[in-house]
């Protein structure tokens, strides 16, 4: 309750803010509001676009989120999300050659497309949890902080992929892999036409699994219920016998297996290859998707919802305002929900956890 | 190329680390965690190229970059301090805010959406803005070291009740530190602008956020964020040359100064000298530093 109450001031103060920008600019904020809405949530098209759009920020957003219940914080979801990425891509095409070629070892198994979702959903959570657990362990074994590991860590992604792309996963003279070969239809293939156009596609339908899954898991196992204890200090954790170290470790690999389908929806739904700088940023937003969700799941759909109409209407507005402005009405969503959240708390008096989880 | 200039090359390029790290290790002293130093640095580098463009003036660019991020400084404190918002969320919703009102900024001003007019830059054979941020590494360290102010700041770091049972606003005091923190990430920023002699849009780079790892490594002291923060620039530079020659294991060689953090960091171990502050991200009425 607490958490929709200062998201509902957050959208108050961006709305605000969106009026400001408006006036600033000369425009009227009206007409405005207009073409925004028209190009989101107006048209089927704007729905779909804003569908794509948030599909990738709920999974980066629980991304974020479940390492945050054990007081973790990601920042390396981005790095997590672009290596994972090009490996599923990498090796979807190099499936897809071997399926066309009669003599490849592979041949047999390649050509049915399930056994090739089955190595490339592997490849991709294999990548997103080693990529997750060196900071984990660096963390639980020589105590650095996650915060700057996972930062460096993501630089470090960014000069692995250009020697991967350089050094043949590239097409020649190019960024991009070539194409996957198997693909998650758009809503439009699934009969529904009027998204035609649009670049949504089923990854929505696996990012709402996973939030689903995840709720689950933090609910009914043994490790999503210690998660938050480990968060609350490890004299607690000493008294209560939770293996502090492990739970830390495990909620990173969690965090980077989630991370790792990310990519999915724009590499096999929408593009058919991985560019680099494809999806880029998702990361960063999936943390303000994560604040703003409150740790709830439907709360994280929401928060995702919300940003991604506004990257989403950054792009209708542009032209007439620049498309930057919504970086800046994100971060006065983000500042004013951590305020008022913070405010609400001290006013209210704080909600026992069991209540508030 | 002779040694000497290459030398002056890495110093210029050791600046900006140099100095964001420095601004971070005046907030994080005093308590406050600043994962905002990206966004400040970018901000000066703005600040102080349209500073210049503006007035002709490179001294007067270098003092706008000094007070653009100098108030990014007091904003992030002020949030964190005085509204209660968590310090990563302060910081995160700064570097945002400091991206899109560049880009904004860049648009407004020069009807561009990637690079600003070319300035002059200073023009002197000595930058002064590197000479600034060295002389900011001494005046740290003697005030942190040898002030009422430097002791006062390290208590807030340390154990804000404590502080403040012994009479020490700390508030106050962690706003100015922030503050003043802010102003030296600005000297950085002016740096990394004037050496290129325009403002890129994202031209930081990330350089805020290794920044934030040289303090960690350095445990804190600004004398070893400087020596940090010229071994990092060093790797830098090599990689550049290294590129060059090596072509696709120019790559491998680009996450040379990464991996050198990531190793350094592993190896500040806890416990003896090289601790962080006890009250890091540590309200005054609370024990536990909070993530939300």
């Amino acid at each position: 309750m607490r958490a929709l109450t200062a998201s509902l001031v957050g959208l108050c103060a961006a709305w605000l803010a969106f009026n400001l920008v408006a006036l600033a600019y000369g425009e009227s904020p009206a007409h405005l509001l207009v073409i925004l809405y028209r190009g989101t949530w107006g048209t089927w098209y704007g729905v779909g676009q804003v569908i794509y759009k948030a599909t990738p920020l709920i999974l980066a957003g629980l991304a974020v989120s479940f390492a945050m219940r054990a007081g973790l914080f990601n920042v390396g979801v981005e790095g997590q999300a672009a290596l994972s990425g090009l490996g599923a891509a990498a090796t979807a095409s190099w499936l897809l050659s071997a399926a066309q070629n009669g003599s490849h070892k592979l041949h047999f198994i390649a050509q049915f497309a399930p056994a090739r979702w089955v190595f490339i959903l592997a490849t991709a959570l294999t990548i997103g949890c080693a990529w997750a657990a060196i900071p984990g362990l660096l963390k639980v074994r020589y105590g650095a902080h996650e915060v700057v590991s996972t930062i460096v860590m993501n630089r470090i992604a960014d000069a692995l992929m250009g020697f991967a792309l350089a050094s043949g996963l590239a097409l020649r003279g190019t960024v991009r892999t070539a194409d996957v070969g198997v693909h998650l239809p758009r809503f439009d293939a699934l009969g529904l036409s009027v998204f035609r156009g649009s670049a949504a596609n089923v990854a929505l339908f696996i990012a709402l699994v996973t939030v689903g899954v995840v709720a689950v898991v933090q609910r009914r196992t043994v490790v999503g219920r210690e998660l938050p204890l480990v968060a609350s200090g490890p004299r607690a954790c000493v008294a209560a016998g939770v293996p502090i170290k492990r739970r830390l470790v495990q909620a990173m690999l969690v965090s980077g297996a989630i991370a790792s389908l990310i990519p999915l929806g724009a590499v096999f739904g929408f593009k058919g290859y991985y560019e680099l700088g494809l999806g880029a940023g998702a990361g960063f937003t999936g943390i303000a998707v994560a604040i703003l969700g409150a740790g709830h799941p439907l709360g994280l759909v929401a928060a995702a919802v919300v940003l991604a109409t506004l990257e989403q209407g950054g792009l209708a507005l542009n032209g007439r305002v620049p498309m930057e402005v919504m970086d800046v009405l994100k971060a006065v969503v983000i500042i004013v929900v951590a305020w008022a959240s913070g405010a609400l708390k001290r006013t209210l008096g704080s909600v026992p956890p069991a209540v508030a989880a | 190329m002779s040694v000497s200039i290459t030398l002056t090359h890495v110093i210029a390029m050791a600046a900006p680390y140099g100095c964001a790290a420095l601004g971070g290790v005046w907030s994080e002293r005093s308590g406050v965690v600043n994962i905002a130093l990206e966004g400040m640095l970018l901000v000066s580098a703005f600040a102080s190229i349209a500073g210049q463009a503006a007035t002709g003036s490179a001294w007067l660019g270098l003092a706008a970059g000094i007070g653009a991020a100098g108030a990014m400084g007091l904003m992030h404190a002020w949030l964190v301090e005085r509204a209660g918002v968590a310090d990563l969320l302060s910081g995160l919703g700064l570097n945002l805010f400091a991206m899109g009102m560049t880009r904004i900024g860049l648009s407004a001003l020069y009807g561009s959406s990637s690079n600003s007019p070319s300035v002059a830059g200073f023009g002197l054979a000595i930058e002064p803005t590197v000479v600034l941020g060295i002389v900011a590494v001494v005046v740290t360290q003697w005030v942190l070291r040898k002030t009422v102010f430097g002791l006062h700041v390290r208590a807030c770091g340390e154990a804000p009740n404590a502080a403040r049972s012994c009479g020490v606003n700390v508030t106050r005091t962690r706003i100015l530190a922030v503050t003043m923190g802010g102003a030296i990430v600005g000297i950085g920023g002016a740096a990394l602008a004037f050496d290129l002699r325009q403002f890129q849009s994202g031209m930081t780079a990330g350089r805020g956020f290794v920044a934030l790892a040289l303090v960690v490594v350095s445990g804190w002291r600004p004398g070893r964020v400087a020596i940090l923060a010229l071994v990092f620039a060093l790797l830098d530079w090599l990689q550049i040359a290294a590129q060059e020659k090596l072509g696709v294991f120019g790559f491998i060689v680009q996450t040379l100064p990464y991996v050198a953090t990531l190793v350094g960091l592993a190896a500040v171990r806890p416990g003896r000298r090289s601790f962080a502050p006890k009250g890091l991200g540590q309200r005054e009425d609370q024990t536990d530093p909070k993530l939300c």
